[in-house]
């Protein structure tokens, strides 16, 4: 059984009373935390905000002022590029008028959410943290956020990531790093003081993961319910393993990616963060299904909504253990939950199965190759000539581009650029792009191959080791920290299957470690089923973020690098 | 994006260009929808005076041209091949755009289902192999009117592959007599437009207009010449040729450049050239138009393989919505124009060149055979009649079939009033032209207003005659001195004097009958 920090089975904890694995506990947080900690002594607390909601004990307007607030207190984690608070309060507004009349659109409805800043928003600035699209606002919104907007819930702000998704560490955007809540977490600060090397607190904060690290640290830190990030290589399962969350990226096809700035189209999805599986599903649901302006989304329609039944027992579930994802470089704590996440589908009457994955080796490099070769071809749009920078060089149209290029993009991207032309040249198309796609044939059958061996689910680590503090991880550049961070997600990508990062336990340090659920192509609700009975039996603690918002102005009097403008 | 186009690639035959080549001289109008083989043609008799002016050395007395054209046809669809903006011709400026036509970050394509049907079309029209999956291709290069630095078209399995056209070219002294030829297709593939840039040289300025739907046809010449038996020449490319005219000069004149400079020690670069249509010759590219981009294509990964069904793979229970049955566009297919003009010529015994003339004028076959229902004339007549007279004052005042004062049953009705001797053939051209004033009289009552009937009085024709071969009687001397032919003379005196209303057949016989006496 899972032991040091991990809990298991035991009801509790040191969680407030009121969230015993169901969704949406924040408002029972909230509600326990401004009352001083202590214990309710009233009627029972409504299960979630949700039923909170609906049964009047909150409104809309009260849950989106006391999150407006949240993202103030936090604003030096950097979670946010823009906080579109008037829309927010607005749309609050209205959420109440409905529930008054008793005509709530569903879950959703009222609930604070925030979206990734790769995501066209209308009349919203969508910037992907780049130069080249600062003060670009979008005349339309993409399908997966009107989606959000028609179930009613509430749009918060844009938050902050990697240059146009292009990071694992969410450290590369013009706005500077998002930066880790539970850097500021008692669990982390506790284990912390026990060692006595760690003196220099504040500025040893640790990054998010990323590229969705925004996404993640405005969850994680209860600025909203649940976010949108994307997913191309592990971008939002990485950032949800870093901070304790569920990060679950759907099948390829399944979600509309119409309106999401794409990174490389044939491997993006729309990815959703949340502090719980359930709540993933509720998204999920109102996200998922065809969308006639996204040609890749599929038309045979899987069961909706995604209501997901508590599995009583797992005696008839095959679980797959990819040989190859074990690797040196995995660090022994992951190694060792790994292990032990096995060995209690095992105990609990599961099957469990060694499988094997043989192109698991060459999968990194090649997703080097596809993505930056779609990345040249994606980012040819941006010449400053319709919309976006533009620099103020007019000698000739290619010293127009070449300038705005140069000013608007980062090093990252370009680097990619350049990479993915060169793999264009017609010299080097042969060896190069259709090798690659040879070889993304080749892993995404290796997959198929242990499905058809009688597994269900495969179960992996999702990062090589908790997140580590900021100045550590700049000590790499991008490219190199982006192959070690991807290593077991962007296979998944290139299969184009569903996978869900569920966090597991806390480390030594006191971080989170988060393991990785691989479904069938289209068997979402099946792989966030084994995830929620997974969910269960680990019971992750909450992040402990009481310090860190009693004394948060004092934080931010020490935070020198803030660079997140409250707008609105 | 744009326009919905689709690129017809033809692949040249060789064209040897050689003195003994001389027999195909044509100056007449290209049949329409043989344009490629068409402008081919006229290029190798542009081509001849040219060579007899080089003195040709041994072994060097022939050149081959190939020429392949690539041909821009936009698609007759309410809206864009990718997006769902409208099409319209001479629209304003930009009015005509959509998010994915700017390429706004995040849109993405979706492909026009009418445009797949008409391409098939054209495929099934073509008799290409229409491909059951195609698949679409990004084609990168930097362009200000390619708002998205690459284009999307179909380059590696494109929608139909493998054609031919056949038709014919007009030849022989009175170009009377039809070559039939054949053109290859090599493909036809559906291609999104580049925008439109408009240079204003004056405030050194370049305006996009994105609206993307103008110019119906475009033609990109391919063009190389060498010795037969010899490897091919080096090509180039003259792009944006717009109309069949400057098609054929452009071929000519760069064939001709192309001979010269080869003759002269020079080389040919594998280049863009673009034709100047006030001088006349071509010249090369030197605008970023004109580079090639060193880039391959990408697939495109925001759209499936287009697969497409016929009766047998056609999944049962498909929604025939989401689906496009090639089997039931075939049915759909009109009778195409070759099989037209082989009916034309064997249900009427027609002549070939006149079924070429039928078909190329917009109405015209539709006339003709509206005129054959309702007419007893014999169908040559009716041939005769729509193609000299009825087409000739079509030209003369530069209308269209639709736009004529004459209607089918008209010209049916006065064919019938000729067919049965009621007028001479004269006659009838004179109720014709009354009948182009639009005065809204049948030729019934043209004929009989004007008392155009043909006389039928053989007593008073014979007195007639009589008294025309004494008041000529020269003429009559003439005639028995033994020169028959000014028997004509007579006669039309005679057809004067009866206002055209006498049969000339019935007068010849009367005054031979009186001149042999």
């Amino acid at each position: 059984m899972l032991k040091g920090s991990v809990t298991i089975k035991d009801g509790c904890g040191h969680v407030p009373s009121l969230a015993t694995g169901d969704l949406f506990f924040l408002l029972a947080w909230l509600l326990w935390w401004q009352a001083g900690h202590e214990d309710h002594a009233g009627p029972d607390p409504p299960r979630n905000v949700s039923a909170a909601l609906k049964q009047g004990q909150i409104t809309p307007t009260e849950l989106c002022q006391k999150c407006l607030s949240l993202i103030k207190k936090t604003k030096f984690l950097n979670a946010y590029i823009t906080v579109s608070e008037e829309v927010a309060l607005k749309q609050a507004e209205e959420s109440e008028k409905r529930y008054k009349n008793g005509q709530s659109l569903g879950d959703l409805d009222g609930i604070p959410v925030a979206v990734k800043d790769n995501f066209s928003t209308s009349g919203i600035e969508t910037t992907c943290a780049s130069n080249m699209l600062k003060g670009y606002i979008p005349p339309y919104n993409a399908t997966v956020v009107q989606k959000l907007l028609d179930q009613g819930a509430l749009l918060m702000g844009k938050t902050n990531l990697d240059e146009f998704a292009m990071g694992s560490g969410s450290t590369d955007g013009i706005f500077g790093p998002v930066k880790n809540p539970w850097s500021y977490s008692k669990q982390y600060r506790e284990k912390r003081k026990q060692n006595p090397h760690n003196k220099n607190e504040d500025s040893d904060w640790l990054i998010t993961g990323g590229s969705s690290g925004g996404s993640a640290a405005a969850v994680s830190a209860f600025t909203c319910y649940a976010a949108l990030g994307s997913d191309t290589g592990g971008s939002t399962r990485n950032p949800a393993a870093h901070c304790g969350l569920v990060g679950f990226k759907p099948s390829y096809g399944l979600v509309s990616r119409h309106g999401l700035i794409p990174l490389v189209n044939s491997m993006d999805v729309p990815g959703i963060l949340t502090r719980c599986v359930d709540d993933a599903a509720v998204v999920l649901g109102a996200l998922a299904g065809p969308d006639p302006k996204d040609s890749t989304t599929v038309h045979d329609p899987i069961n909706k909504p995604f209501m997901l039944p508590s599995l009583a027992d797992v005696s008839k579930l095959c679980i797959g253990i990819p040989k190859e994802y074990l690797i040196p470089e995995l660090s022994s704590e992951v190694r060792s939950l790994w292990s032990k996440a096995a060995d209690l589908f095992e105990s609990e009457g599961a099957k469990v199965l060694e499988v094997s994955l043989p192109h698991t080796s060459y999968s990194i490099v090649c997703y080097h190759v596809l993505c930056t070769t779609e990345v040249a071809s994606n980012m040819a749009r941006f010449d400053g000539l319709q919309y976006g920078h533009r620099c103020d060089i007019n000698v000739s149209t290619e010293a127009m581009y070449a300038a705005t290029r140069r000013e608007g993009f980062n090093d990252v991207v370009r680097g990619r650029i350049l990479s993915g032309n060169f793999f264009l040249l017609k010299e080097n198309y042969e060896n190069y792009f259709v090798k690659a796609q040879k070889v993304r044939r080749l892993i995404a059958n290796d997959f198929v191959n242990a499905f058809n061996s009688g597994v269900d689910v495969l179960l992996t680590p999702t990062t090589l080791s908790e997140a580590v503090p900021y100045l550590e991880f700049i000590k790499e550049d991008n490219r190199t920290r982006s192959a070690q961070d991807d290593i077991f997600t962007q296979a998944v990508n290139m299969a184009g299957l569903p996978a869900v990062s569920i966090p597991v336990a806390l480390s030594n340090q006191g971080l989170p470690i988060g393991l990785q659920f691989i479904g069938r192509a289209f068997c979402d609700q099946q792989l966030l089923t084994v995830a929620k009975w997974f969910e269960k039996q680990v019971q992750f603690p909450v992040i402990q973020l009481q310090e860190l918002m009693d004394d948060c102005s004092a934080v931010l009097e020490n935070e020198k690098s803030a660079s997140v403008s409250l707008k609105q | 994006m744009a326009a919905p186009m689709q690129r017809w690639v033809g692949r040249g035959r060789h064209w040897t260009f050689a003195r003994v080549d001389g027999g195909s001289c044509h100056r007449r109008e290209a049949p329409t929808g043989s344009t490629s083989n068409r402008i081919r043609g006229r290029s190798s008799v542009a081509q001849q005076p040219l060579y007899t002016t080089q003195k040709p050395r041994k072994g060097e007395h022939k050149w081959a041209a190939v020429v392949g054209l690539e041909i821009h046809a936009q698609i007759s669809s309410n809206s864009k091949l990718f997006s769902g903006s409208q099409v319209r011709f001479s629209a304003p400026p930009n009015s005509l755009v959509s998010f994915f036509d700017a390429s706004l970050p995040g849109t993405l394509p979706v492909l026009n289902r009418r445009c797949v049907e008409a391409a098939v079309m054209t495929g099934l029209a073509l008799n290409c192999h229409i491909n059951k999956k195609s698949l679409f291709d990004r084609k990168h290069y930097f362009y200000a009117d390619l708002p998205a630095g690459y284009q999307i078209t179909q380059q590696r399995l494109p929608i139909a592959v493998n054609g031919s056209l056949t038709y014919g070219v007009c030849a022989g002294k009175k170009q009377s007599q039809v070559i039939p030829k054949t053109v290859r297709i090599k493909q036809i593939q559906l291609e999104q437009d580049s925008g439109k840039s408009l240079h204003d040289d004056l405030r050194s300025q370049t305006l996009i207009d994105l609206n993307r739907a103008e110019g119906q046809l475009r033609v990109d010449a391919n063009i190389s010449v060498h010795h037969p038996g010899e490897p091919l020449g080096v090509r180039t490319e003259v792009k944006n040729l717009n109309s069949i005219r400057f098609l054929a000069k452009a071929i000519d004149y760069e064939i001709q450049r192309q001979i010269n400079e080869l003759e002269n020690g020079g080389e040919i670069l594998n280049e863009t050239r673009s034709f100047h249509y006030q001088l006349g010759c071509t010249m090369s590219m030197r605008d970023k138009e004109g580079k090639q981009d060193y880039r391959w294509f990408m697939p495109e990964p925001n759209l499936p393989p287009l697969v497409l069904y016929d009766a047998t793979s056609l999944p049962a229970g498909a929604d025939p919505q989401q689906v496009i049955n090639i089997d039931q566009i075939r049915e759909t297919l009109p009778e195409l124009p070759s099989v037209t003009r082989e009916r034309l010529v064997q249900q009427y015994g027609m002549l070939l060149e006149h079924s070429f003339t039928l078909l190329n004028e917009v109405g015209l076959l539709e006339f003709f055979q509206n005129v054959i229902k309702e007419t007893r004339a014999e169908p040559k007549k009716v041939t005769s009649w729509v193609l000299n007279t009825f087409l000739g004052y079509l030209k003369q005042q530069n209308l269209a079939v639709s736009e004529s004062p004459v209607t089918p049953s008209a010209l049916a009705e006065l064919l019938d009033l000729l067919d049965s001797r009621t007028i001479s053939s004269a006659a009838a051209k004179q109720v014709f032209e009354e009948l182009w004033k639009r005065e809204g009289k049948t030729p019934g009552q043209i004929v009989s207003e004007k008392q155009l009937e043909l006389m039928e009085d053989r007593g008073a024709l014979e007195q007639l005659c009589h008294s025309m071969m004494e008041a000529h009687p020269q003429v009559v001397m003439d005639l028995k001195k033994g020169n028959p032919r000014v028997i004509n003379k007579l006669i039309g005196l005679v057809r004067k004097a009866t206002q055209n209303r006498a049969d000339p057949a019935m007068i010849k016989e009367i005054l031979e009958k009186k001149l042999s006496s």
